[in-house]
C-alpha cells in the first residue's frame, strides 16, 4: 500500500505527498498535462523539443541544472504523446532547492535565443541517432502513420521531420509555454523522507503565487473505427526483413484495457509466452517476437513485431502468427495460464515500486489518468480478468478489419 | 521572497554515509553467501556469480553460449518448462556473461521465492545443452549480429576494445559470425562441467527474505559440488594497437559518427583510481560535466557525451564516448581534446569542485537507498576483492581531493597522445 495526500492550491496546482521515512533522498516530480498529441500537425515534436529548453534557464535562475547539482542532486525529464514530466532527486534536507527551481520555471522561462539554437541542434541530433542512423530506425514513424488516420498519434514524439524541429522559433516557444505550462495544466508530487505539513508550506510558498493560467482544454478527434486492413510495403538497407501487426485496442481508463494488457503477456511476455515458444523455438520463422502496447491515454495499439529468419518468406511467417492468434480466439486460455499473467502483473508492479523516483512518476501519471489511488487499486482489476473476457477481446481486436501490417524487407 | 535568491543548502559533502554491513555466511559445500535483508516492498534478488566468464574460454562465444543454454534444457524439464516454473510464479531468472564472472539471476516476490530455488539448482547441475537449442541460440544470435553490425555505435564499442586490450585479451575480444557458427554443444558441455559443475560460485542475496532464507539456500545450494579453492582467471597481458587514429566507414548513408577516445587505466587497487572517478565525473561523467556544457550544451553537436572508467577486474580504459553529426564529428574530437587541456593546464575553481563533490555523494546517497543497490555496491567490492575501506576511502577522496591533484592527474593520464581514437561512419 502506498499512502500518499492529495491537496489542491487555489490557482489550481494539484500537489500529492507521499512520505517515505525509509530514504534519506526527496524526489519532486512536475508533470505538465502536454504531450506530441496536443502539437499543430505543421509544428511536430514541439512538446519535446520544448523539454529541452526547459533547462535553459528560467526568470529568475540562469540555469536550472547547477544549483540542484550543488544541493546533491540529478534530474531528468521525457516527453511522450500524452505527457510532460519533470522529476528531480535529491537529498531530503534540500528538498526546497527543488520547488525553488521547479517553481521558477512554471513561473516563467527566460526564453532564451541561444538555448533554442543549440537545443535545436541537440534534438536534431537526438532524431538522428534514435530514428535515422539505426537499422529500423524509421519504423514507428510509418507504423503510427499508416495506423492513425486523424488522431495525433500520428506522428512520433520526436517529430514527423527533422525539418519542423529545425524551423521552430522562439514564438513558437512562447505561445507554447503559456498556453501549457500553467499550474491548472501541472501535477506536483513530492516524495520521500519528507513531512507533509512542511510540504503544504512550501507549495504554498513557491508554487502558489503564480498566476493559475487558463485551462487548457483539448479537442482531439477520435481515430475513427478501422473498417478494413492497410497494408504497407517498404524496403529498406535493413539486413532483415520484418513484420510489424497494429490492432487498435482501448484508451487507458476503458476496463476492456485490462484484458488486452495481458493478452500481450500471453503471446509474448517471457519464454513460455505463445508465440515465442511456436514461432521462435518450434516452427523457428522469426528470431524475435514481441507483442506489446504502449499504455497510451487514447487507444492505443496491440502491435506484434518479428524479425524473420533468413530465407522464411514473410507470407507464411505472417500466416504462422495469425494461427496462434486464432488458437487463442478459438481455445481460449487455461486458469493456470491466466494465472501466471495476473503473478507477473503483480511481481512487475512491485518491483516497480521499489524505487523512490518510479513511485513519484506513477503517482502523477496515475493522477493525470484521473484517479491516484490506481496505484494501490490497479492490480485487484488485473485479478479480475476473467479467461472469458481474454478470449472475447482476443476475437474483437485482432479482427484484420481493425490491423494495419507493415512488411519492412530488406533490400539486398 | 526573493526568487533570485537560491534556498540554504546542506552540502552533501557534510553526510556521513554509511554503507549497511552484509551478513556473510558459507554453506555446508563453503559457498559465500552475502546477504542485506532490508526493504519495504516484498520482493528479493539472488545472484549467483560463477567465475565462468569468456576469460575462461579457448573457444570464442563458449562461454556466453554455454551460461545462456543452462537454462534451455535439463533431463527433466524443456527450456518451455523451465520457463513456465519460473514465469508462472512472476519470477525472472536471467543469466549474463561477463569477463571473469558469469551470473544466473532470480527475481522474485518474496511470497514464492523458496518453490523457484530448486529450479535453479537443477538448471545448476543437470543442464543437458540439446543441439536443436543450441541450434536456435546460433541461429538468433548470428542474426542478432548481424542486425548490432549495421550500428555504428556497436561497431565502434567493439573496435575500441580490441585497439586498447588487443584483439586476443577477453577484454578486447569479440564474436564474428563464423565463431557462433563453430560452437558446438560437446564444448558447451565441456566447458559447463568445468567451470559450473565444478566451478567456484558466490551468491549475493537482497531484498525482504521470507522466515529461514539463508537455511533454505544451505538445503538447496549448499549441495551443489563446487570447488572452493578460489579460480584465477588467467591473466592475459594486454597487446594495445600500434596506431592510435582510426577512421571508419560502416554506412554510406550514415548521418552520425560514433566516435570513441580511450587509453589504458589501471584497476581499482591502484591508488590513483578513487581521485580519477572525481576528475572523471568533472571532466565527463554527468551532465554538468565540461564535455556535456561544451560539446552539447554549447556547440550542440551531440544528444550526450560523456567519460567513464570501464568496470574490469584486471587493468581497465578512460573512455570518452558520443554519437555526433557527422559534419561535426572531427570537431568534437577537437573539443574533447580542448577540455583534456583545459583540465592539464588551468586550475578548477572551488566552487566548481564542490559542485562535484556535492552532486557525487549525493549520487551515493541516493544509490544506497535499497537492499539491491547496496548489494550491487557490496558485490562491486567483493568481486573487486577489495574491502568496506575502499568504499569510505572514496568518499574520503570525494570529499578532500584538491585541486592541484586533480590538475596532477589530468597530467599524468589525460593526454591526447595516450588516447586511441575512433570514428566509425
Amino acid at each position: 500500500m502506498i499512502k500518499f495526500e492529495k491537496f489542491i492550491l487555489e490557482n489550481g496546482l494539484r500537489v500529492l505527498v507521499h512520505e517515505d521515512k525509509s530514504t534519506p533522498m526527496a524526489v519532486l516530480n512536475v508533470l505538465y498535462d502536454v504531450g506530441a498529441k496536443d502539437e499543430n500537425p505543421e509544428k511536430t515534436g514541439f512538446a519535446h523539443l520544448f523539454e529541452h529548453l526547459m533547462f535553459g534557464g528560467s526568470k529568475n535562475i540562469p540555469t536550472y541544472d547547477e544549483p540542484l547539482q550543488l544541493a546533491g542532486g540529478e534530474n531528468n525529464a521525457f516527453t511522450t504523446n500524452d505527457l510532460t514530466n519533470y522529476y528531480c532527486q535529491l537529498p531530503a534536507e534540500n528538498i526546497e532547492t527543488a520547488f525553488w527551481l521547479e517553481s521558477d520555471r512554471m513561473l516563467s522561462l527566460a526564453f532564451s535565443k541561444k538555448s533554442l539554437e543549440v537545443q535545436r541542434k541537440v534534438v536534431c541530433e537526438e532524431f538522428k541517432e534514435h530514428y535515422i542512423n539505426k537499422p529500423y530506425g524509421g519504423v514507428w514513424h510509418k507504423l503510427r502513420n499508416l495506423a492513425y488516420t486523424v488522431h495525433p498519434y500520428k506522428w512520433m514524439t520526436i517529430g514527423a521531420s527533422l525539418k519542423h524541429v529545425e524551423d521552430a522559433t522562439l514564438e513558437d516557444v512562447k505561445d507554447f509555454f503559456y498556453k501549457h505550462y500553467t499550474p491548472c495544466n501541472a501535477i506536483l508530487v513530492v516524495a520521500g523522507n519528507i513531512d507533509i505539513e512542511n510540504i503544504k508550506t512550501l507549495s504554498e510558498k513557491w508554487f502558489g503565487p503564480i498566476p493559475s493560467g487558463k485551462k487548457y482544454n483539448r479537442s482531439i478527434q477520435a481515430e475513427p473505427s478501422q473498417t478494413a486492413p492497410r497494408h504497407l510495403e517498404v524496403k529498406s538497407g535493413v539486413p532483415l526483413d520484418a513484420l510489424y501487426k497494429c490492432w487498435h485496442i482501448y484508451p487507458r481508463m476503458d476496463k476492456r484495457y485490462y484484458a488486452c494488457d495481458l493478452i500481450s503477456d500471453i503471446l509474448s511476455g517471457g519464454g513460455s509466452s505463445r508465440l515465442f515458444q511456436s514461432l521462435v523455438k518450434e516452427k523457428q520463422l522469426f528470431s524475435n517476437l514481441d507483442c506489446y502496447h504502449f499504455g497510451s491515454t487514447d487507444a492505443g495499439l496491440m502491435t506484434i513485431e518479428g524479425k524473420l529468419v533468413k530465407g522464411v518468406d514473410i507470407k507464411e511467417a505472417e500466416k504462422a502468427v495469425m494461427e496462434e492468434i486464432m488458437k487463442l480466439q478459438t481455445e481460449g486460455i487455461s486458469q493456470t495460464e491466466l494465472e501466471k499473467v495476473k503473478n507477473k502483473a503483480e511481481s512487475a508492479m512491485a518491483f516497480e515500486d521499489m524505487s523512490l523516483m518510479n513511485r513519484a512518476s506513477s503517482i502523477a501519471m496515475y493522477e493525470l489518468l484521473g484517479d491516484a489511488n490506481l496505484i494501490n487499486t490497479e492490480l485487484s482489476i488485473y485479478q479480475a480478468v476473467t479467461a472469458e473476457e481474454i478470449k472475447e477481446q482476443s476475437r474483437i481486436i485482432f479482427d484484420d478489419n481493425n490491423c494495419s501490417t507493415m512488411y519492412y524487407l530488406s533490400d539486398n | 521572497m526573493n526568487r533570485k535568491i537560491a534556498p540554504n543548502i546542506k552540502d552533501a559533502i557534510d553526510y556521513k554515509l554509511q554503507l549497511k554491513p552484509y551478513e556473510h555466511i558459507k554453506l555446508d559445500n563453503g559457498i559465500s553467501v552475502y546477504s542485506v535483508n532490508a526493504g519495504a516492498q516484498e520482493v528479493v534478488q539472488l545472484e549467483m556469480v560463477f567465475y565462468a566468464g569468456n576469460s575462461f574460454e579457448q573457444q570464442r562465444g563458449v562461454a556466453a553460449a554455454t551460461n545462456f543454454l543452462l537454462k534451455n534444457g535439463t533431463s527433466t524439464k524443456t527450456a518451455f518448462q523451465i520457463n513456465e516454473a519460473f514465469e508462472y510464479y512472476g519470477g525472472y531468472c536471467n543469466r549474463a556473461c561477463y569477463n571473469e564472472t558469469a551470473v544466473i539471476s532470480l527475481h522474485s516476490l518474496t511470497k514464492h521465492v523458496n518453490k523457484l530455488l530448486p529450479v535453479m539448482y537443477e538448471m545448476l547441475t543437470d543442464a543437458v545443452f540439446p543441439e536443436e537449442e543450441l541450434k536456435v541460440y546460433k541461429q538468433n544470435a548470428q542474426q542478432r549480429l548481424k542486425v548490432n553490425l549495421q550500428k555504428a555505435e556497436f561497431v565502434a564499442g567493439r573496435l575500441i576494445d580490441s585497439y586498447v586490450y588487443g584483439e586476443n585479451h577477453p577484454y578486447g575480444v569479440y564474436t564474428n559470425p563464423l565463431d557462433i557458427e563453430s560452437l558446438h554443444t560437446e564444448v558447451c558441455k565441456k566447458f559447463y562441467e568445468q567451470y559450473y559443475l565444478n566451478g567456484n560460485c558466490i551468491i549475493f542475496a537482497a531484498g525482504n527474505f521470507p522466515e529461514q532464507f539463508i537455511k533454505e539456500l544451505n538445503a538447496v545450494f549448499g549441495k551443489l559440488k563446487v570447488n572452493t579453492t578460489s579460480i584465477k582467471a588467467p591473466v592475459v597481458d594486454a597487446v594495445p594497437a600500434v596506431e592510435k587514429k582510426y577512421r571508419i566507414n560502416n554506412d554510406p548513408n550514415a548521418v552520425q559518427g560514433a566516435i570513441r577516445l580511450a587509453s589504458p587505466f589501471p584497476n581499482r587497487h591502484h591508488p590513483d583510481f578513487k581521485k580519477a572517478m572525481v576528475l572523471n565525473t568533472l571532466f565527463g561523467g554527468f551532465f554538468g560535466a565540461r564535455l556535456m556544457s561544451n560539446i552539447r550544451e554549447d556547440k550542440g553537436y551531440t544528444y550526450g557525451i560523456y567519460s567513464y572508467i570501464q568496470n574490469h577486474l584486471q587493468e581497465t580504459a578512460w573512455v570518452v564516448s558520443t554519437e555526433a553529426g557527422k559534419d561535426v564529428s572531427e570537431a568534437t574530437i577537437e573539443e574533447v581534446y580542448k577540455e583534456m587541456k583545459r583540465l592539464r593546464e588551468e586550475k578548477i575553481g572551488e566552487d566548481e569542485l564542490l559542485l562535484v563533490r556535492n552532486y557525487m555523494i549525493g549520487g551515493i546517497l541516493g544509490e544506497l537507498d535499497g537492499p539491491f543497490q547496496i548489494m550491487a555496491k557490496w558485490k562491486n567490492i567483493v568481486l573487486n576483492n577489495l574491502d568496506e575501506t575502499y568504499f569510505y576511502d572514496s568518499v574520503k577522496e570525494i570529499k578532500t581531493v584538491s585541486a592541484d591533484a586533480l590538475m596532477e592527474l589530468a597530467n599524468k593520464y589525460l593526454l591526447p597522445e595516450k588516447f586511441y581514437e575512433l570514428v566509425v561512419y
